[in-house]
């Protein structure tokens, strides 16, 4: 049947456009905006002592430079705490532009506004800011232990403190039993920071219609309706009067949720002041230093086992560096410290964090979001176990794996949406046989000793990872199926490439029973629908295909109901298919959903033809002891429902490489790369597979390749892509898949988020594999080649 | 301001720019041909590749006058006139070849020119011939599939 789409790779729709040049990114809208540049923080830590403008007054088409005192109202307040936490006890953000303290370089200081972007950068090179430099702090240890503060009023640079403790069974306490295990390891591992990075950088056009008082917004962000509400706050306009449309975005990796950026609020206010279109497009130098950064975490673990490598106790301590300001709250250690314990049942768990303030870029989710840096530290951990005992590291896992039929499993923490970190479905040995098969593990020995026998040493490595996906509270959806049989498909959250249209149109197909080509899907626009959260944390699937599928149930119950009208038939003997409503087993016996469409709006004019079918006068059927539109009825075919759900739902997997190290430069090169993944049932398996590839590739940068390098004055070294290293084709392996399907019980179409998977465990498992070619210990990532010739020479 | 010709995507097109106007921007903001992208503007992503006689060159470190009187292919002129989409962009399309889309004219640009001088490369030399454009999402499988199957589809075509 041509309309049962679900779970069909399905070619994305997106592509004709994004193929021909017609996409539509927020550079390429508002030809003749006037441009915003911004003059941004040279120090990471200084007080503004003046700011002189006078020489850019001159500048030929200059329309306007502000600094901070020029803000009016709200908009001169610091940024809001999107995520307040009680244990964020000294949570900061920064103000839209910087008041009297900068604390690091990027932040922005003085918003221009010129006939063009050339133009207000002249102007910017002309205003003098005089600094007094103040010391900054650089480096997470560095900054517990300074006596000098990122801010004043924050004692020991310390943001929050959270602890969390699960006992064991018999109620005692994790650090008595790691104490009594027949054995015990501690060790420290490192994790540098890197960033989204998206290729498309931020960006906001806004228009302001002074006649109508409205304003219209574009902004490259994955929350639009969020940047709405966070205009309306600060700009005091009614919410209806501003609309916020997220245009094709050019990838956003997590750095796009933070809002408002300074600029979404900025921009607009621009507009509204100066009458006039005003557009802002980041450059790249810009997105190193004033977009957010993520993963820099360093952790001391103390872990407790018996002599088949079963945790009895993990105790870890994390320190979290998240840079000058906490808009996004403490939502990444938060997750580090509740998905650390992976696919496994660990006897007693305490884990702390401390989130320390830096003179850096500030920190916030990054694709992963913490998990790289817990799945890190959970599956060195199994490694450790296993070269102490002398085990196979999948046996260490095995070992300590939650088995199907323990779910649901409680893992006794609170998770990063307030509620109880339940896992609802997995099969995690099936999913270790089906990857140890596929990469060859069992065998691997020989295959080692073979390339050793050529001179070439090889190493194979492991890593396994749970992932909370799909986390609340809500999305909703629109359905609305129109007179010419068009289904029109809306949700508020947004796409940055993932393909929503394409998977959100399988779903409404397969719901609606119509055809993918009649049915058009439009995200991210709050002028279709105003309710929405975003996207982030592998939740848009989740979220809005469910709303989507609830919204397209209500459309086909009510089109069953007319049409049950019109055939004279039991809407209960009907069916949808091929846009046609039938009845079952009676060829011939049809309504077209068209006419179904026009037969719920009953109309007084006859503007076209399916219009005068639908009229008063062409009265088929009605009956004249009640209204056109009956109580409790709606004109019109179309549904609106939400998605809540009750918690996340847990997606897994399991990575597997086989490296090969050069001997004489160190070189590290990855030969295999095997990924068994489980993301529930699959609505599109080409574009998870996508979702893999790409994740992986980034997972890939992180481990060997990105890094954010700030030398003791906060001062970022490597702003550039010619100095951060992403990987090209040409370090990126083929990665082969299996898909594992458990359906999620949490919701109506069983499925799990698959966004953020591929990223998860890279780097544990690419230390894993250098780690078992060269038989020495990696406890820090990213690793480059001089830093394992570095730890061969200290190896002697 | 200087007064140059650039012949886009076939079109003969006459435009003012200053000396330090690059022709990213000129592309773009001029001549209103938003389908070259600008990732970097120092000529490492790739994003902003167009063919300047042929050849792809990252437009963001041309300045507009020192195209004049050339030849420019942009994203908009791969396809046939009548709108059927080159090998290269039904390829693809076929093969998951992009995600968010950002950097896929810069891709589309440098596979045409390199499958006009090499229309059977080997893996390596397809590896090799896009490594100098990042890609965030896709992590290139899809995409050097999609250059050997243009490739094929070329083959067919001939």
């Amino acid at each position: 049947m041509t309309t049962k789409l679900f779970g069909e790779p399905v070619r994305r729709r997106e592509d004709p456009r994004l193929l021909t040049g017609r996409g539509l990114y927020l550079d390429d809208l508002g030809a003749g905006a006037l441009a915003a540049a911004f003059v941004r923080s040279p120090h990471a830590h200084a007080r503004i002592r003046d700011i002189d403008v006078s020489a850019a007054i001159d500048v030929d088409g200059l329309l306007a430079i502000y600094t901070w005192e020029d803000l009016p109202g709200a908009l001169a307040q610091p940024l809001p705490l999107l995520i307040p936490h009680p244990a964020l006890t000294h949570g900061r953000t920064a103000h839209p532009l910087a008041r009297e303290i900068v604390r690091h370089v990027g932040e922005p200081v003085v918003m221009v506004v010129a006939r063009d972007r050339y133009l207000a950068e002249d102007a910017c090179d002309l205003i003098r800011v005089d600094y007094e430099i103040l010391k900054p702090v650089v480096g997470v240890e560095e900054a517990t232990q300074s006596a000098q503060l990122v801010h004043a009023d924050v004692p020991g640079n310390v943001g929050a403190h959270l602890v969390q403790e699960v006992p064991s069974a018999s109620g005692r306490a994790v650090r008595e039993i790691i104490e009594s295990a027949p054995h015990t390891l501690a060790f420290r591992l490192d994790i540098e920071r890197s960033a989204s990075m998206p290729l498309e950088g931020r960006g906001v056009h806004a228009r302001w219609d002074a006649d109508d008082r409205s304003l219209r917004v574009h902004s490259s962000t994955q929350t639009s309706t969020s940047v709405r509400m966070a205009i309306a706050a600060k700009l005091g306009l009614p919410l209806p009067k501003v609309e916020v449309i997220a245009p094709d975005v050019g990838g956003g990796f997590g750095v796009k949720i933070v809002h408002p950026w300074p600029e979404e609020i900025l921009v607009p206010w621009a507009a509204m002041t100066l009458g006039r279109e005003v557009k802002w497009t980041e450059d790249r130098r810009e997105h190193f230093t004033s977009s957010a950064h993520e993963r820099a975490q360093v952790q001391f673990v103390r872990v407790g086992f018996d002599g088949d490598g079963r945790v009895l106790g993990l105790d870890v301590n994390i320190l979290h560096d998240h840079g000058a300001y906490t808009p996004y709250g403490i939502i990444v250690p938060i997750i580090t410290s509740t998905q650390l314990l992976g696919p496994y049942k660990i006897g007693a768990y305490r884990v702390e964090f401390s989130s320390i303030y830096t003179n850096t870029v500030q920190v916030t989710p990054y694709r992963g979001a913490g998990r790289p840096q817990a799945v890190f530290c959970m599956e060195r951990t199994m490694d450790h176990i296993a070269r102490h005992l002398g085990l196979d590291r999948t046996a260490v896992r095995a070992a300590n794996f939650i088995q199907p039929d323990e779910f649901p499993y409680d893992q006794g923490l609170i998770f990063q949406d307030g509620r109880p970190l339940i896992y609802d479905s997995g099969d995690y040995p099936e999913s270790l046989r089906m990857l140890k098969e596929m990469i060859g593990w069992d065998s691997f020995p020989e295959e080692k000793a073979r390339a050793a026998a050529e001179g070439r040493t090889i190493g194979i490595g492991v890593g396994c990872y749970v992932e909370g996906t799909g986390v609340g509270p809500y999305e909703g959806g629109h359905v609305q199926v129109t007179s010419d049989g068009r289904v029109h498909v809306s949700t508020g959250l947004t796409s940055q490439g993932q393909g929503h249209e394409t998977v959100f149109a399988q779903i409404a197909a397969t719901e609606l029973g119509v055809p993918l080509e009649r049915i058009s899907v439009v995200t991210g626009d709050t002028r279709r629908f105003g309710y929405a959260v975003g996207t982030f944390a592998s939740r848009a699937a989740v979220m809005s295909g469910n709303a989507i599928a609830l919204a397209c149930r209500k459309v086909r119950d009510k089109a069953l109901r007319v049409a049950a009208d019109a055939l004279e038939a039991d809407p209960r003997d009907l069916e949808i298919v091929d846009g046609e409503v039938r009845v079952v087993g009676a060829p011939g016996a049809s309504i077209p959903l068209a006419t179904v469409a026009v037969l719920s709006n009953p109309l007084r004019y006859a503007f076209d033809e399916e219009a005068a079918r639908a009229t008063q006068f062409a009265g088929a059927g009605s009956s004249f002891d009640r209204p056109p539109v009956a109580p409790g009825e709606e004109p019109g075919l179309e549904g609106r429902d939400y998605y809540s759900p009750i918690r996340s739902t847990f997606a897994s997997g399991m990575h597997a490489a086989i490296v090969e190290t050069d001997p004489l430069t160190a070189e590290i090169r990855i030969l295999r790369y095997a990924v068994v993944h489980d993301c529930g049932n699959l609505i599109n398996p080409m574009i998870v597979e996508g979702q893999i590839h790409g994740g992986v590739a980034q997972g890939v940068g992180g481990a060997l390749y990105e890094r954010m390098v700030y030398d003791g004055h906060g001062q970022l070294l490597n702003a550039s892509f010619m100095d951060f290293l992403m990987p090209y084709a040409t370090e990126v392996p083929a990665v082969e898949t299996a898909h594992l399907q458990t359906p999620s019980p949490l919701n109506p179409l069983g499925i799990k988020g698959a966004g953020e998977a591929g990223v998860i465990p890279v780097s544990a498992v690419i230390a894993s594999a250098i780690e078992d070619a060269e038989g020495l210990v990696i406890d820090r990532m990213p690793i480059s080649p001089s830093e394992l010739f570095d730890l061969r020479r200290a190896a002697g | 301001m200087h007064e140059i010709t650039l012949t886009v995507n076939g079109v003969v097109q006459q435009v003012a720019v200053p000396g330090r106007r690059l022709l990213s921007d000129c592309l773009r903001h001029d001549l209103g041909l938003t389908g070259t992208h600008v990732g970097c503007e120092h000529g490492v992503c790739g994003c902003c590749t167009v063919l300047l006689d042929g050849e792809p060159v990252r437009s963001c470190l041309v300045f507009a006058v020192g195209a004049d009187g050339h030849e420019i292919t942009t994203v908009e002129g791969l396809a046939a006139p009548d709108g059927t989409l080159s090998p290269v962009q039904r390829a693809f399309a076929e093969c998951h070849g992009l995600q968010c889309g950002f950097c896929t004219p810069g891709f589309l640009c440098t596979v045409t020119a390199l499958l006009r001088q090499n229309p059977a490369p080997t893996e390596e030399e397809v590896l090799e011939g896009v490594s100098g454009n990042l890609c965030r999402c896709t992590g290139y499988q899809n995409i050097v599939k999609s250059v050997h199957r243009a490739a094929e589809i070329m083959a067919e075509d001939r």
